[in-house]
């Protein structure tokens, strides 16, 4: 019997993107850290500062100005830190190699990877929305694309980042690093409390700061996105991402 | 495409890591359905070219075609055709090894029954274990395994049976060698002579990033022929005439050993002259050279030494 006559060739490639997707999302949801990261800061962050008086808000509104910068901890957390933490022990596991050297290819790769983290920040915004109407948060639904586009370059930039600490960094030091910086943004980055003045420089600083700033004009008052948010978020989902094209290491 | 194109032909490859050379100017070729194994220590070259060969790196000199396709610009064309066995690494640390080796199977056309595959490499127990729970050896038949599911034409295995209990090693070596009775071309490296001895239709020896020498073992070891005849006689024989172009000696009375020129007639020459000499023998033992012999002796000299093709 011919047990091992050779029969090559690449399943379609749609069944390898479901599957690939299905283990990122499945590994994701395995570890503690990343879970905790992804729904439990940010709820603990929603109910806790949403619902008391436990910092002082520019507003009487507290879940107004609470949940959009909730969700763009959310975001964050996902496309940059939890990013740059998988990504940087899977290229030193040699995962990252393995995975580009099957049918799957390296773009398919990508875009497993891509879509896994998309699908997650769509499922974790749905939550914290849902839990955060539940509590009481009324936002205006008026301006919601703008909240769509400015989310979308946040989670681009935030990837780019991410992809390059990750190329440029030891597993334990993008860890460290990407730990850092998202206790950092969660300080100073207008969740919890208001964001220090540093007026359109902190955006670019800050991207945190400004797309929650973007989400609550958006979300609480129904207004536009200013412009220098834009800019600011632009910058970032431009720069980052090219630079970890240039430098992204596969291992 | 590239249908009758040689599995592997790697020609004068040259691979630089910065000041080091690791691969300089290697030539090889593996046909369709054999077996060719890469040999040598450490830092020999093996896994270098191996890379090359995998498409992980452009040769920084020299050419590598892979079923007839070049490895690094028909990368995803090729891919589905090749079965890659790292040397570690290369799974994900929290999946279990039931879920990687369906994963990789979902990228096949026709994969492997999973569940076979598990039985046969003796990881069924392990099916929900994670991978960074598993030993050495387990990781290593598990990776294995991922190499052979999508029923490939041609694997790559780089120290195949590193960190392998006996049990799991000889399992392994069946495999391979049902591997190539099917029709599968395998390219391995080892530092194992038995496992090349064994394994290999065609044996490269590598020796700081050059190949020592190429052949069949049989080829490798036969060209010595037999090396040393050990014959127990009467003692203190006069040996005078038993040393025309032979080296004879008696280190322990009664034990004689001769070496040179021991093909057949001349071990017929030996023999006659015991009996001319009235001696009576009651043991006679042949020496060969083995593949670590010749392993040796190309690895430990400072030079190479030319191909004994």
């Amino acid at each position: 019997m011919s047990t091992f006559a050779p029969a090559p060739g690449r399943a379609p490639m749609r069944t390898i993107l479901d599957r690939q997707i299905r283990m990122e999302l499945l590994l994701t949801a395995r570890r503690g850290e990343a879970v905790v990261l992804a729904m439990g800061v940010p709820l603990l962050v929603l109910l806790g500062a949403g619902l008391f008086e436990v910092t002082n808000l520019p507003t009487d509104d507290r879940l107004g100005w609470v949940v959009p910068g909730v969700l763009a901890l959310t975001v964050m957390s996902t496309a940059f830190t939890g990013q740059a933490i998988t990504t940087g022990y899977e290229r030193s596991y040699g995962v990252l190699k393995r995975l580009g050297a099957s049918p799957l290819t390296r773009p398919g790769l990508l875009l497993a990877k891509t879509a896994a983290v998309l699908v997650q920040i769509a499922v974790q915004v749905l939550v914290l929305a849902l839990v955060g109407l539940a509590v009481g948060w009324r936002p205006e639904a008026g301006a919601l694309l703008p909240a769509i586009g400015v989310t979308v370059l946040a989670t681009a930039g935030y990837s780019g980042l991410a992809l390059l600490l990750a190329s440029i960094l030891k597993p334990e030091t993008t860890t460290g690093a990407a730990t850092l910086i998202y206790v950092v943004m969660l300080s100073v980055g207008g969740i919890m409390f208001s964001a220090p003045g540093l007026g359109p420089a902190g955006w670019f600083l800050l991207p945190l700061a400004a797309h929650a700033e973007a989400l609550r004009e958006t979300l609480m008052h129904g207004g536009a996105v200013p412009l220098g948010i834009w800019l600011a978020l632009g910058t970032w989902a431009v720069v980052w991402p090219a630079l970890a094209a240039r430098n992204f290491k596969w291992e | 495409m590239g249908g009758d194109a040689a599995a592997v032909e790697v020609r004068d490859v040259v691979v630089r890591y910065g000041e080091t050379t690791a691969v300089d100017g290697v030539s090889l070729s593996l046909p369709r359905g054999r077996v060719l194994a890469l040999l040598g220590h450490n830092g020999a070259g093996k896994t270098s070219l191996l890379q090359i060969c995998e498409g992980f790196r452009r040769p920084d000199d020299g050419r590598a075609r892979v079923l007839g396709l070049d490895p690094v610009g028909d990368h995803d064309e090729l891919m589905p055709r090749l079965g890659i066995m790292l040397q570690s690494g290369g799974v994900y640390p929290w999946a279990t090894a039931g879920e990687i080796l369906r994963l990789f199977a979902s990228f096949a056309a026709h994969p492997l029954d999973t569940d076979m595959l598990l039985d046969r490499l003796g990881l069924r127990r392990f099916e929900r274990t994670r991978f960074r729970r598993l030993s050495g050896g387990e990781q290593q038949r598990l990776s294995l395994a991922v190499a052979l599911v999508g029923r490939p034409e041609l694997v790559f295995l780089d120290e195949p049976t590193a960190g392998m209990d006996t049990e799991a090693r000889h399992t392994t070596w069946q495999l391979i060698e049902e591997l190539r009775a099917d029709g599968v071309s395998v390219l391995l490296t080892t530092h194992l002579l038995d496992e090349a001895e064994r394994l290999a239709d065609d044996v490269v020896i590598m020796r700081s990033g050059t190949v020592a020498a190429t052949g069949t073992p049989a080829e490798l070891t036969s060209a010595a022929a037999i090396d040393v005849l050990e014959v127990r006689a009467d003692p203190g024989l006069d040996l005078t005439g038993l040393r025309a172009g032979r080296t004879v000696a008696e280190p322990t009375p009664g034990q004689y050993t001769i070496s040179g020129s021991l093909d057949t007639a001349g071990l017929a020459e030996v023999l006659a002259w015991f009996a001319t000499a009235g001696a009576d023998v009651t043991a006679i033992n042949t020496r060969r050279r083995t593949l670590e012999d010749v392993y040796l002796s190309l690895t430990a000299t400072p030079t190479p030494v030319g191909a004994t093709k």
